[in-house]
């Protein structure tokens, strides 16, 4: 079953008087379970895609239907409850708040989905004991390695147990060690039966997956299987 | 309707997190809104006190008086020199008054003339000397810390007698002892027969009880002026405050007949009462009201217009944390209600601290203006805060739950 069918979808901004097409005309499906990695060099339209998939913004023309409902035509709060519901969100940047500790942090989409607090704080712990961070609870953001505070993001992304997961570029800040472990568990999520989507323009981080879908100037380049798939050694860490 | 409690709860529980991350940057907001609710509080205290006085020095008329005179005391309605050119009343009148008149319960001719008072080497200027007779005592409500008024037998005898308002007697004797002393006015000597206790009616200027000086009318003719110098005044009591109309009407026809008025002539002389006095104040409390709240409710404004600054820099600074919190499913009412709440929290937190402020500025207010903190000042000052908060709040907080979420992800 398609989780994700986008249809002929363009994004155009306008920039003075000149139209910018970061997306052209892209197509594509994607299951559920699948691990998918978008690449392409900056400027392609991946980060514009990620916003879509992502239902942080609406394309300008085409059909993007998640799980079956249309949502190209919705509006902002409409949106948000999928993203809250159906999407977990891994950044870059990690992108926590930096005034709070682990547990708060994850349990941030719960308190928008409206979970009650006793409830909330149960699913957050099991979240971080899935990342191995169950004995960084109660440590703010500034009190964590880059490793651990991307962990920390992950858990923030599984806790409502979403549709997808979207990563943008979750090594880019990270050292090539670190790098590995995270993306080793993205790779035990994946086996989890998640669906993940990465984005990246990193080669050898997109082979994690096992479909890699290359843009070029807004427009699908290229869709392929990974024939050479790697996967990364099993993580201590990780206790899936 | 649950949905909306816990999303309260909640953003209650983040507004606080926020405020208590920027601790020193809200304290210093709020100064605003303490100063604001301070000032207002206080000049609504203020107000009151200054209405509490006044209705004190009002009553001291007494509500059941009526006081025939050549003058209209608190209406303008009829020119100067038409009430300039009236006959002046004399002692023949009222004495005529005094006997057709069956409703009053007491009538008394009063005349007042304005000297200096000494007691040996002591002086107090600009006394009002009010002449009347024994009976003035029964057309008011005046009370004695020690001696009496004046008795039938001194005033008729035309005895230098006296009785002096507490103020007076705290002047020239500051150590208690003017019973029977002699006070020299003009030259002459009046013993004191009685001393009042403190009428407290001071907004009445000299006209206040405690600044004037009680003798018998017939030593003002004698002394200080001729009887034709200034028209007499009769101060009327009625018997109750439901016969004030009727013994108004019963006067107006005595002295039409006095004075030989024909029936199609106005009358040469007014009827005045409190009620006069009291529209007057109560307009004169208006405009003090209108523009104290004014100017104390600039101060206000101030402060919310510092509170609505520190707002948008809060956003401004948070964009990051808005845009994640909307990736992660925040709608636009749950940033409005985060940001609502930190303002009107720091708004009623601002007006809690003013109103305890205010509270003990106005024990000190109330060291000469006898004052309190009223109940509803207090609820009123509550709301006004959270009001302010969210009003100021407003503009802000809905520049963040605008916010497109790409956009504030990337903010830097």
């Amino acid at each position: 079953m398609n989780i994700i069918n986008i249809e002929h979808i363009a994004k155009i901004y306008q920039v003075g008087s000149e139209e910018v097409h970061a997306l052209a005309d892209v197509s594509l499906k994607i299951d559920k379970g699948e691990y998918v990695a978008i690449m392409g060099p900056s400027g392609s339209g991946k980060s514009t895609l990620m916003n879509v998939l992502g239902c942080l913004d609406t394309p300008t023309r085409g059909i993007y239907n998640f799980k079956g409902v249309n949502v190209s035509q919705m509006n902002d709060n409409e949106l948000a409850a999928i993203r809250n519901k159906e999407i977990g969100f891994v950044f870059q940047t990690f992108n926590l708040l930096p005034r709070s500790d682990a547990l708060h942090n994850v349990e941030l989409p719960l308190i928008y989905a409206g979970v009650s607090s006793y409830e909330r704080k149960e699913r957050a712990k099991i979240a971080l004991e899935q990342v191995g961070l169950a004995d960084r609870m109660h440590h703010k953001p500034n009190e964590l390695s880059g490793g651990q505070r991307q962990r920390v993001a992950i858990a923030r992304a599984l806790v409502t147990n979403p549709s997808i997961i979207l990563a943008d570029e979750p090594t880019g800040n990270l050292d090539t060690k670190t790098g590995e472990d995270i993306m080793a568990l993205f790779h035990e999520i994946s086996e989890q039966g998640n669906t993940i989507i990465l984005v990246t323009h990193e080669e050898y981080i997109a082979e994690h997956a096992a479909r890699i879908i290359r843009l070029r100037d807004g427009l699908i380049e290229k869709d392929e299987l990974v024939t050479k798939r790697y996967i990364p050694k099993k993580n201590g860490a990780s206790k899936i | 309707m649950k949905n909306y409690l816990f999303e309260l709860k909640e953003g209650l529980l983040i507004s606080l997190r926020a405020i208590r991350a920027n601790k020193v940057r809200a304290i210093l907001t709020t100064l605003g809104i303490v100063i604001g609710i301070t000032s207002v509080v206080l000049m609504s205290t203020a107000i009151k006190g200054i209405d509490n006085a006044f209705q004190t020095g009002v009553s001291s008329l007494g509500s059941d008086n009526l006081y025939i005179d050549k003058w209209e005391w608190f209406n303008n309605d009829i020119p100067f020199w038409e009430l300039r050119n009236r006959k002046n009343l004399v002692v023949a009148d009222y004495e005529k008054y005094k006997e057709l008149a069956k409703l009053p319960l007491a009538v008394a001719p009063t005349v007042w003339s304005n000297q200096t008072v000494k007691y040996k080497e002591r002086t107090v200027e600009s006394i009002l000397i009010q002449g009347t007779n024994h009976e003035y005592i029964n057309t008011t409500n005046l009370t004695f810390s020690e001696g009496r008024f004046f008795n039938e037998l001194e005033s008729n005898g035309g005895r230098q007698v006296c009785v002096i308002g507490s103020e007076i007697a705290k002047n020239l004797f500051p150590r208690g002892n003017a019973l029977n002393q002699e006070i020299r006015i003009r030259g002459q000597k009046f013993k004191i027969v009685g001393v009042l206790a403190e009428q407290g009616s001071w907004v009445m200027g000299n006209f206040n009880p405690d600044r004037q000086i009680f003798m018998p009318i017939t030593n003002i003719f004698k002394y200080f002026q001729s009887e034709s110098f200034r028209s007499v005044t009769i101060n009327v009591k009625a018997r109750n405050p439901q016969m004030v109309e009727a013994t108004k009407e019963e006067a107006i026809g005595i002295m039409r007949r006095i004075r030989g008025l024909k029936y199609n002539e106005p009358n040469d002389f007014s009827i005045n009462q409190q009620e006069g006095l009291l529209n007057t104040i109560n307009s004169t409390v208006g405009v003090i009201q209108i523009a104290g709240l004014f100017i104390t409710g600039l101060s206000l404004f101030v402060g919310a217009v510092g509170i609505m600054n520190i707002m948008f820099v809060s956003v401004k600074e948070r964009t990051k944390e808005i845009g994640i919190r909307k990736a992660i499913g925040a709608k636009r009412r749950s940033i409005l209600g985060q940001f609502l709440t930190e303002s009107a929290i720091i708004c009623l937190f601002g007006g809690l601290i003013g109103l305890v402020l205010a509270i003990i500025l106005s024990l000190i207010v109330n060291q000469f203006l006898p004052t309190s903190v009223q109940i509803e000042t207090v609820i009123l000052a509550i709301l006004i805060s959270l009001f302010t908060g969210v009003i100021s709040g407003f503009a802000p907080a809905y520049t963040a739950a605008k916010l497109d979420p790409v956009e504030a992800l990337r903010y830097e």
